[in-house]
């Protein structure tokens, strides 16, 4: 049993897109600003902080994350992947990156960390999502730019490409 | 905005728990997926002075069928049981109620428990363990009791549970025949429901259960019932539900969707 007092600064230590980190964090530090502030990993966005926006939204050990929702503590240990894991190298761009680019699927780019979160997580285990799927995954992000639209087709032609492609899965 | 101060207390057996809980009551606040939580404490609604987070419990993790029963740890995320394969067989109303519960990315790390817990008036899950004539186990260091469901809520956001006590899990009853229906609205799917309703065959008759209306989910039974009938007896429980307005929606509105969805339910159950 381990218990971190709450006025006290605690080791945390995790794994962020295959490289191991380490910072230290009060009990009470939300892991979106343990990312930002002490990782300076600012890919990551920061909306609503109640849950409700997804511009926070990560993969903590394969499940979907607020990370707004979930204590700098509560990961240590664990296997996080955030939106500066997606690009295949410095000066490429992903197949779903490259999706949204093609289709003008962002343009403030509030949401967009968020949403290539979900969309890169679903369409790994989803070879041919519908679009009413897409739509449902979708609900958990708010977009104040787009109207959507163009991120659904982003979505849709990625996915094709991705199964089209079968060894190529990250890279253009 | 950020939570207030506390101490987290990463509990590694269900002993760590029930101490915790024990030693600092209601002082103490379990973290379960913390998808509602999280964000009270982030809105400064809750102030605890402990956190005790009970996501590295194997032992809370299991799903299992006993005989005629289902029983969900405190574990359980709602992404796994929509995941159990036996859900749609064993508990077909949980699998209908059950996508309507938040989003894609709340039901990853959100608890089946944790929502009980939780007791907010519109959310599925308490629907559906009332619907279901569930029961709640709870566990504190001196005993374990099981509460049925409908003496679990107690009103809006408050249960039978006591400071000291875990939600260790649940357990459902798996009913072999019959349909099960669910139906929501909400303002877009995924939001909490304005109403959401279920209703099933009983061996002499019907029942019909309504979330998001009075401050308790609420399953009323009645014999097969038909055309005018059956319309009084929607109109009193409607009625008697003492539908609230608020920013969401007026209660006469309120009223009018479960009169409506409950006419349809029921004739799509006995039909
Ligand atoms: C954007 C968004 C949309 C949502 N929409 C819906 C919706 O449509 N319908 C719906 O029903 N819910 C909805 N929710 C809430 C749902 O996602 C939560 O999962 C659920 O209400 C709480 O479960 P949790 O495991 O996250 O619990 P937590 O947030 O960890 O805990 C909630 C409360 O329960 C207590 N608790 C948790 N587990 C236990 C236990 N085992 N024993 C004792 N106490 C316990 C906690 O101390 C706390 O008080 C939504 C949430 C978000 C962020
Ligand atoms: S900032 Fe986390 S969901 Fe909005
Ligand atoms: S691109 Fe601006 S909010 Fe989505």
């Amino acid at each position: 049993m381990t218990r971190l007092k709450a006025d006290q600064r605690h080791s945390v230590r995790f794994s962020l897109n295959g490289k191991s980190v380490e910072g230290e964090a009060e009990p009470r530090m939300l892991l979106s600003d343990f990312l930002r502030h002490q990782l300076g990993a600012t890919g990551t966005h920061v909306g609503c902080e109640h849950g409700v926006c997804g511009a926070c939204t990560i993969v903590v050990d394969g499940m979907l994350t607020r990370s707004c929702l979930t204590l700098a503590a509560q990961v240590d240990g664990c296997d996080l992947k955030t939106v500066e894991g997606l690009a295949p190298s410095a000066d490429r761009l992903g197949v779903l990156q490259q999706a949204f680019r093609r289709n003008h699927a962002l343009q403030c780019g509030f949401c967009t960390a968020g949403i290539l979160m979900s969309l890169d997580h679903y369409l790994a285990s989803n070879r041919a999502p519908t679009e009413a799927e897409i739509r449902d995954l979708l609900s958990g992000h708010i977009c104040r730019c787009t109207g959507y639209t163009p991120i659904i087709q982003a979505a849709l032609e990625a996915a094709a490409e991705l199964a089209s492609s079968k060894k190529e899965t990250s890279d253009a | 905005m950020k939570p207030p101060a506390f101490d987290y207390l990463r509990a590694e057996t269900v002993g760590d728990v029930l101490e915790g809980l024990a030693q600092q009551g209601g002082d103490a606040r379990v973290l379960a997926g913390g998808q509602s939580l999280m964000a009270m404490l982030n809105m400064r609604l809750a102030k605890p002075k402990l956190l005790i987070d009970i996501m590295r419990l194997k032992e809370l993790r299991q799903i299992e069928r006993k005989g005629d029963a289902v029983t969900i740890g405190a574990g359980v995320r709602q992404a796994d049981l929509l995941a159990w394969p036996d859900l749609a067989a064993a508990l077909p109303l949980v699998a209908l109620a059950l996508p309507w519960v938040g989003h894609m990315q709340t039901r990853s790390r959100g608890t089946i428990c944790g929502s009980l817990a939780h007791a907010d008036p519109s959310a599925e899950m308490p629907l559906t363990l009332v619907a279901l004539g569930g029961e709640v186990v709870l566990r504190s260091a001196k005993r374990r009791r099981r509460v049925p469901a409908k003496d679990f809520f107690a009103g809006m956001m408050l249960t039978a549970r006591a400071d000291d006590e875990l939600i260790e899990g649940i357990s459902l009853p798996v009913v072999r025949e019959g349909r099960f229906v669910f139906r929501e609205v909400a303002r877009r799917h995924g939001d909490f429901a304005i109403v959401a309703c279920a209703a099933m065959k009983t061996p002499t008759g019907v029942r019909l259960a309504v979330g998001g209306v009075a401050d308790v989910p609420t399953a009323r039974d009645w014999p097969r019932l038909e055309g005018s009938a059956l319309d009084d007896a929607l109109n009193a429980f409607a009625y008697e539900l003492g539908a609230r307005d608020d920013v969401h929606a007026t209660a006469r509105y309120r009223r009018d969707l479960v009169r409506m969805i409950g006419r349809d339910l029921i004739g799509e159950v006995l039909q």
